[in-house]
């Protein structure tokens, strides 16, 4: 099962994992079109917690049991058993934002043009979810493992 | 006051382009760039950009470009805009200009007017591709003659402590504390992967890189920070300090403000305070002072270490390295007039000193005319640009060489000159936390071990077309240097013929 764990004492607070991730989630998934001809503009799925010198990017945890899922009103949200991703279906989401209430990570974010809610899909459209694919510091880990163990350190630290 | 001094560079930002993400204003850590929330649109400060680059190289839709502001002074050869522009800063703040990096003044760089041999016909190149090349170089002192046991099957000379090194090519001193505690552990790994070493400078080593101590040099200087037992112990290679390229004859300061609670403890000095280190080492004003201070090491590490001595490449350098080796130094290191600096009056580090090319010169002619060439290794410091560079210092009679600007450039660094500002956006030469995350250390090590990889390929090839199959057979060998467009006093002095003869 793959996680992606934000490391903070490299994470530079540039926020392109935001904009990268924006564009991932886009209609056209060509930078300027998305953010200056799309309207409403997509919106990001991970968000950059920063005060003084401490940031790191959060987006949604694909909880074991996850409280969003038990939370929806609607049965939009899922979480798949094989990949263990928490999706949500907009078909049905209905902009309740119970779910938003639910979190206890504060990683879904509420799209309020559109009235849906919008959250860490895993790019499962791409070979590696754009956040990582272009932390320019390597401060976002995609981690293959089992949901016990605690996150990996990297091999040299 | 009201400054005279225009801006230097101009930031254009292409508003096809600019998406608003804010990347540049979250990165410029000088603060040029600033997001106007009632336009929805950033803007820039262009008087405070020091072209550094940071803000392009992260901008997500390459919108901005750095170009150098136009604005011209009327043609005058003498009075340059730079010339002009440090008059009205003096005139604004009576005082001494500071600088960062090496000398950015036209100095003749010698190694662009040396070329290098190759092989045709009459002796065959090698392809280090198909053949080993060996690159390894022992540093330390070497003895007059070797004996052999019985049945030369045993050494009998007890030989001084030797230290290999996989690449000619060492990490120069650069200190905690002016550098971030992840540039040490970059420089640190790298060494380590690539069988090098590189040098703590004159702040100390942090604990928790004492296990990368086998490719560490250990930098005793005239402060003696971070100077104790331990420290000693755990270093491969003691090197003491007496002058730098950048700033001959003048000592360090390393402001209050980086002296964080991590680099004072391992420095061993009060948090905040500045740390002064001396112009000279206040006990050694001699050559037997020297010799002192060299045994006073070699006794508390009970001779097993090489101890090098360091000196910017001055006039004399010739009869002081005589000296040092006499006084019993293993390694000679030489810093000529392009090494750079964190921090350094500018006056100075573009004044002072010699070039490097002629110093190794002139040193390892001195040497070996003395006949105790052998009694020390040569390292060569000061700018060093490329495996080219390299190749030539090492005919020209170095064993080494120093890098210490192009590892930073490895990491990031564009050669803005801003390190004496403690604002390095490349979070390279500054302590402030929010800085020093940006260089990440597993990247940074990665990054430098590329570097030596690379640089290590290029010697062989060089070496491979030279004909010789290991550096050892390089070293010293002026007959496969030439010069070019140069006079028969430099031609004598660097002990080159001229190309063609």
């Amino acid at each position: 099962m793959k996680r992606i764990y934000p490391r903070e004492e490299v994470c530079i607070g540039c926020r392109l994992c935001e904009v990268h991730c924006l564009v991932a989630h886009s209609k056209s998934k060509d930078i300027i079109k998305a953010y200056k001809r799309e309207t409403p503009r997509a919106v990001p799925r991970i968000r950059l917690e920063a005060r003084g010198p401490v940031s790191f990017a959060l987006n949604c945890r694909h909880c074991e049991e996850p409280s969003c899922v038990q939370a929806c009103l609607t049965g939009a949200l899922k979480k798949d058993p094989d990949t263990g991703i928490v999706t949500v279906d907009t078909e049905k989401c209905v902009g309740c934002w119970t779910c938003v209430l639910f979190c206890q990570y504060g990683a879904i974010t509420p799209d309020v043009e559109r009235g849906k809610i919008a959250k860490c899909d895993f790019c499962m459209h791409l070979k590696e979810p754009a956040c990582v694919a272009n932390c320019p510091n390597e401060a976002l880990l995609l981690v293959e493992e089992t949901p016990e163990k605690p996150p990996k350190e990297p091999a040299h630290a | 006051m009201k400054t005279y001094v225009p801006n230097k560079f101009i930031v254009e930002r292409d508003e096809s382009k600019c998406v608003g993400c804010q990347v540049c204003v979250t990165q410029c850590s000088f603060e040029t760039h600033s997001w106007d929330g009632e336009e929805q649109a950033v803007k820039s400060q262009q008087d405070r950009c020091v072209g550094c680059h940071r803000c392009a190289m992260f901008c997500p839709t390459g919108a901005i470009t750095i170009r150098r502001n136009p604005l011209e002074y009327r043609e005058n050869y003498n009075w340059r805009a730079e010339y002009i522009e440090d008059v009205y800063k003096q005139a604004e703040t009576g005082g001494v200009l500071l600088t960062g990096m090496g000398t950015d003044k036209p100095h003749k760089i010698y190694w662009d007017h040396l070329v290098l041999n190759a092989s045709q016909v009459t002796n065959p190149s090698i392809d280090p591709l198909r053949e080993p090349m060996e690159l390894r170089t022992y540093l330390g002192r070497k003895p007059e003659k070797v004996e052999l046991g019985p049945g030369n099957a045993s050494l009998k000379t007890r030989l001084a402590p030797q230290v290999p090194i996989e690449v000619p090519v060492m990490f120069s001193a650069m200190s905690y504390g002016a550098v971030s505690i992840n540039v040490h552990e970059s420089l640190a790994r790298a060494a380590t992967e690539a069988g090098t070493l590189f040098n703590t400078g004159e702040g100390g080593l942090h604990p928790k890189l004492y296990k990368y101590g086998q490719n560490t040099i250990v930098q005793v200087a005239s402060g003696r920070f971070g100077v104790h037992a331990e420290y000693l112990d755990v270093g491969r290679v003691i090197e003491i300090k007496i002058g730098q390229g950048a700033k001959p004859g003048i000592g360090g300061h390393l402001p209050g403000e980086k002296v964080s609670k991590e680099v004072a403890e391992v420095r061993m000095i009060p948090m905040g305070t500045d740390a002064l280190s001396p112009a000279p080492h206040h006990d050694i004003y001699s050559i037997e002072d020297l010799s002192q201070l060299i045994y006073a090491l070699k006794e508390a590490t009970n001779y097993t270490k090489p101890v090098s001595v360091k000196i910017a490449a001055v006039h004399n350098a010739a009869a002081i390295a005589s000296g040092m080796v006499r006084a019993g130094a293993d390694i000679i290191a030489l810093d000529g007039i392009r090494g750079a600096t964190g921090a350094a009056p500018k006056i100075i580090r573009d004044n002072v000193g010699i070039p490097i090319e002629l110093a190794i010169a002139s040193v390892d002619s001195r040497l070996r005319a003395e006949g105790i060439r052998n009694q020390a290794s040569l390292v060569a410091a000061g700018g060093f640009r490329n495996a080219g560079d390299v190749v030539k210092a090492i005919a020209l009679g170095a064993d080494a060489v120093y890098i210490g600007t192009a590892a930073l450039i490895a990491m990031g660094c564009a050669v803005c000159q801003q390190c004496h500002t403690g604002k390095c956006a490349w979070g390279i030469c500054t302590s402030d936390i929010t800085l020093t995350k940006r260089l990440n250390p597993d990247i940074g090590s990665r990054r430098l071990a590329n570097l030596l990889r690379a640089w290590s390929l290029e010697i062989k090839d060089i070496l491979g077309g030279l004909g010789v199959n290991a550096l050892e057979s390089l070293r010293g060998n002026r007959l496969h240097l030439r010069g070019v467009d140069l006079t028969d006093t430099e031609l004598k002095v660097l002990g080159v013929q001229m190309a063609g003869e």
